[in-house]
């Protein structure tokens, strides 16, 4: 019963998150192998599918892109101490502003369009944040649950919102106009014919753009600074005469803004115009992006990668395997999520146990201990 | 340096024989030899003292007695017979206790039903408490240990449920006590008491052993005392036989300076001033009631009282951390706008400097870097960058120089902070808040945990402070700091300032009693150490 000691910094940003993907497909191998089929060609096809490709590629980085922007809203928060699980509802509000702007300008030209348009969706996805931000800061309600029924509130009021006030008098889909082509963010197939049909778009540069600039924000500014100390010990903060109630409110504005940039990527870059449910999840997948990432901006981008891979390997796998159905992908999602997240600490006791044994000076002592006996 | 003294001086068997007898006992955690061919007998109904600074390997020694770690090698003899302990259940079946430094009490049980918690006789209470009320009353009237069995916890004073943690220990058989330090929660009167209480268990045959690293507590009541550094046993000696200075230099293994040497105080104009304060915590129940004092430039005034009288609302309140109900903090002659969460930032920016009581919930972020918490209440400054960017270069040369300045080992400001010792993470926070060059400085628990050779530093550098013409806010649990330290002490009762008393002229004694609220003209003198006048 000797003290732990924490892993090497590589082995718990690197090994632990492989370690946890391994076994999330070894457990998903035996449902595969459990219903009929050969998990080795379900792999197969998945990386086939998500990076083999010019067409696959571009899904994957298409999903990614909506995973970089929910995983950086929720690592964003959680800097500063705060569990933002309303990337969901945020994503989706922030659709209002990207649509109304969007169709205001498309007769104009992407490159005022767009710029315009990410204003306005950052501007409603970080309301839709900052309200539970205020409601912790000066209420007390924690942002745990008001960010996750701000999720529900958001869902009711885009139903709303697109079917009385968006939708065209001629469209009987609940959908709003569709935005023109001048108007829409311009897909990367333009530019590189390599990405065949997908839909991956120049939001994937704004994510770019994201991710060097929250690792700006945390790292190298002094608000950064100050959101650390009050993630880490907001007793100190408030020593360092920090207003705690004002950082809470100003990160998960920054927060909701990030997710909200799921907005640019889908109605502008995807779709063309509002449609119902359009964020599909990617403000939970953020989380265990989030988690899988460690918070960190590289970090984060490989793990979107590597969730943008199962979406659009999943995919691929009910195509081409048809005894893998659609719930099939879904559970395979799930045990990724579940090991990577939600079980993330799983493997570290022994992994820690495991270092002990290996370091040299560790070495030689463990044998010492367990060969060492009492004198009687 | 006859430093390596073993322990011959109580070598021959005594009539009563060991109780314990610990031999070449050894016990690494990873790197760090904690416990290095440690021998330790402790004879039978004596009291015995083990004294080191943190992290010489007290604790460690008494957990492997009580049986949380299991030592690498070594031998434990209980009674004579070789014993290995395999847990604390081992270790009381063998007849040894442990009263720990913080209670493990259910708060809202009774007294009875805390004695009785974990030793119940079957599935059923109503037999247990029946049997353990006649135990109780037994215990009670043999070592005088008065607490009502049916008091609730939490309504009992803190002397009080360290009495319930003894017989806890007593009621399932102990025969050796093991008290780590004891005294830290207590007025001098309830350690009078609890010597009492320690004296009538060893003539009634038991044995007890004490840790502690206040050094009077262990001249005034051990029969025997053990002297722990760097993982050695270095030296057992008759308490008799020995002296505090010379334990002191045992302890750090170098000559210590018990008392602080300082020169008279200059005072020049009054720096801090607080008019009528009042401020209520987190339950909204007053603390501080009415409070008002003055800080001249150039002295210490230190504020002593049994903690949990309204001193830490008085310093957060001072310092901004905490809203005030009413009253005013004048510094330099203007009031400070405190309200609000960041107070703290204005109190600062005014000139007033904060070392926090405690250091590791407050004063430092754990979890970052030396050079990170270098700059912790002033990173909006413009010397730590520009604009909204922060000046990684300049924090990280400000740490350096904090460092260098203020002896902090090791000196790798990369390092995170919570792998410095207590001592170090204090030096941390004094260099950060010192090296600002405040006009007042007030500071909380300077030395809480901190070696006694980084005491004699951090004194010294308050002291320099004080030369140099800040005024100085000290508050501190530790009387004897306050005393060697203050030129002025304001004793805090029941978040009322009770009295002044001049250090130079005030007896220990007569403090205590201030500290207990009790009026000294009418109150009966006190026992044991609160007697024994100035410091030795």
């Amino acid at each position: 019963m000797s003290a732990r000691r924490p892993l090497p910094r590589w082995a718990d940003i690197a090994l632990l998150p492989a370690i946890n993907l391994l076994m999330a497909f070894l457990v998903s191998g035996l449902v595969v192998l459990f219903v009929g089929e050969n998990p080795l060609h379900a792999i197969q096809v998945i990386i086939y599918g998500a990076f083999g490709y010019g067409d696959g590629f571009g899904y994957t980085l298409y999903y990614a892109t909506n995973f970089i922007f929910t995983g950086l809203a929720v690592a964003v928060a959680a800097h500063a101490g705060l569990f933002n699980i309303g990337g969901d509802g945020q994503a989706y509000v922030a659709g209002l502003g990207a649509i109304v702007v969007a169709l205001a300008l498309d007769q104009t030209h992407w490159l005022i369009a767009m710029p315009a348009a990410i204003i306005a969706a950052g501007a409603m996805g970080g309301f839709w944040a900052f309200v539970p931000g205020w409601l912790q800061a000066k209420r007390g309600s924690h942002v745990v649950i008001t960010t996750i029924m701000f999720n529900f509130i958001a869902a009711a009021l885009m139903v709303y919102m697109v079917n009385r006030v968006l939708k065209p008098a001629t469209t009987m889909a609940p959908e709003s106009a569709t935005i023109a082509v001048d108007g829409r963010v311009p897909q990367l197939r333009q530019f590189l014919s390599f990405f065949g049909y997908s839909p991956v778009n120049l939001s994937i540069v704004v994510a770019i753009a994201a991710l060097i600039g929250v690792y700006i924000l945390i790292w190298h500014t002094k608000f950064g600074y100050a959101m650390r100390v009050l993630g880490a010990n907001p007793t100190a903060s408030r020593y360092a005469g920090i207003s705690n109630s004002r950082m809470i409110m100003i990160t998960m504005t920054i927060s909701g803004a990030l997710a909200g940039m799921v907005a640019i990527n889908e109605v502008m870059g995807v779709q063309n115009r509002l449609v119902l449910d359009y964020v599909a999840g990617a403000g939970f997948v953020g989380i265990a992006v989030a988690l899988m990432g460690r918070n960190h901006p590289i970090g984060i981008a490989l793990a979107a990668l590597l969730f943008g891979a199962l979406y659009q390997g999943g995919q691929e796998l009910q195509f081409v395997i048809p005894g893998i159905t659609r719930e099939m992908i879904v559970v395979i999602q799930a045990l990724v999520i579940l090991f990577t997240g939600a079980m993330e600490g799983l493997f570290r006791p022994s992994l820690e146990r495991a270092f002990m044994l290996m370091g040299p000076e560790q070495k030689t002592e463990a044998i010492a201990v367990s060969t060492a006996k009492p004198e009687s | 340096m006859n430093t390596q003294r073993s322990d011959t001086t109580v070598a021959a068997a005594p009539a009563a024989g060991w109780a314990i007898e610990l031999e070449k006992i050894n016990k690494r955690f990873g790197a760090v030899h904690a416990n290095k061919d440690i021998d330790l007998r402790v004879q039978r109904g004596t009291i015995h003292g083990i004294v080191g600074e943190n992290g010489a390997g007290k604790s460690t020694l008494m957990s492997i007695l009580y049986g949380f770690y299991t030592a690498d090698s070594g031998t434990i003899r209980v009674n004579g017979q070789v014993q290995e302990i395999a847990d604390s259940r081992h270790a009381l079946a063998l007849g040894i206790g442990m009263v720990h430094q913080h209670f493990m009490l259910v708060d809202n049980f009774s007294v009875l039903e805390n004695v009785v918690l974990g030793a119940e006789d079957s599935g059923f209470l109503k037999p247990s408490l029946t049997r353990a009320r006649k135990e109780l009353n037994r215990l009670e009237q043999e070592y005088d240990l008065e607490v009502d069995p049916d008091a609730i916890i939490e309504d009992v004073s803190v002397g009080q449920q360290q009495r319930v943690e003894i017989l806890k220990a007593l009621y399932r058989g102990a025969e050796t006590l093991i008290l780590d330090e004891p005294t830290g929660v207590l007025t001098p009167k309830e350690a009078d008491d609890l010597f009492r209480v320690l004296e009538t268990l060893r003539d009634q045959g038991k044995t007890v052993i004490l840790i502690t690293h206040k050094l009077r507590e262990i001249m005034a009541i051990t029969d025997n005392v053990s002297v722990m550094r760097q993982g050695q046993m270095v030296a057992t000696v008759k308490t008799a036989e020995t002296s505090p200075e010379q334990l002191a230099e045992l302890m750090v293994g170098r000559r210590v300076l018990l008392r602080v040497d300082k020169s008279a105080a200059n005072p020049g104009k009054t720096l801090l001033e607080v008019q009528n304060l009042v401020v209520a915590d987190d339950m909204g129940i007053t603390r501080v009631k009415d409070v008002s004092f003055a800080i001249r430039a150039g002295e210490i005034v230190g504020i002593a009282g049994v903690s949990g009288n309204g001193q830490t609302e008085l310093l957060e309140s001072i310092t901004g951390m905490r809203d005030q109900k009413s009253g005013t903090v004048v510094l330099n002659g203007k009031p400070l706008a405190l309200e609000g969460d960041d107070g703290a930032a204005r109190a600062r920016k005014a000139g007033l400097a904060h070392v926090p009581e405690d250091r590791q919930r407050m004063g430092l972020v754990t979890t970052f870097a030396e050079w990170e918490n270098a700059i912790l209440g002033y990173h909006d400054k413009p010397a730590y960058g520009s604009g909204p960017f922060l000046d990684i270069a300049a924090a990280k040369k400000a740490a350096a120089d904090h460092v260098k300045l203020f002896d902090v080992r090791p000196a790798n400001i990369n390092l995170k902070s919570s792998l410095f010792s207590g001592g170090n993470q204090q030096k941390i926070v004094l260099a950060r808040e010192m090296e600002q060059d405040p006009d007042v400085l007030v500071i909380g628990q300077p030395t809480r945990g901190v070696d006694i050779g980084a005491i004699e530093f951090i004194h010294n550098e308050i002291i320099k402070m004080r030369d140099e013409g800040k005024a100085i806010l000290l508050v501190s649990v530790e009387l004897d700091e306050i005393r060697s330290l203050a030129d002025r002490i304001l004793v805090m009762f029941d978040g009322v300032i009770v009295g002044e008393a001049d250090p130079a002229t005030a007896t220990e004694g007569e403090l205590g009693l201030m500290m207990a609220g009790i009026n000294k003209e009418t109150a009966p003198r006190g026992l044991g150490i609160a007697e024994q006048g100035p410091l030795p």
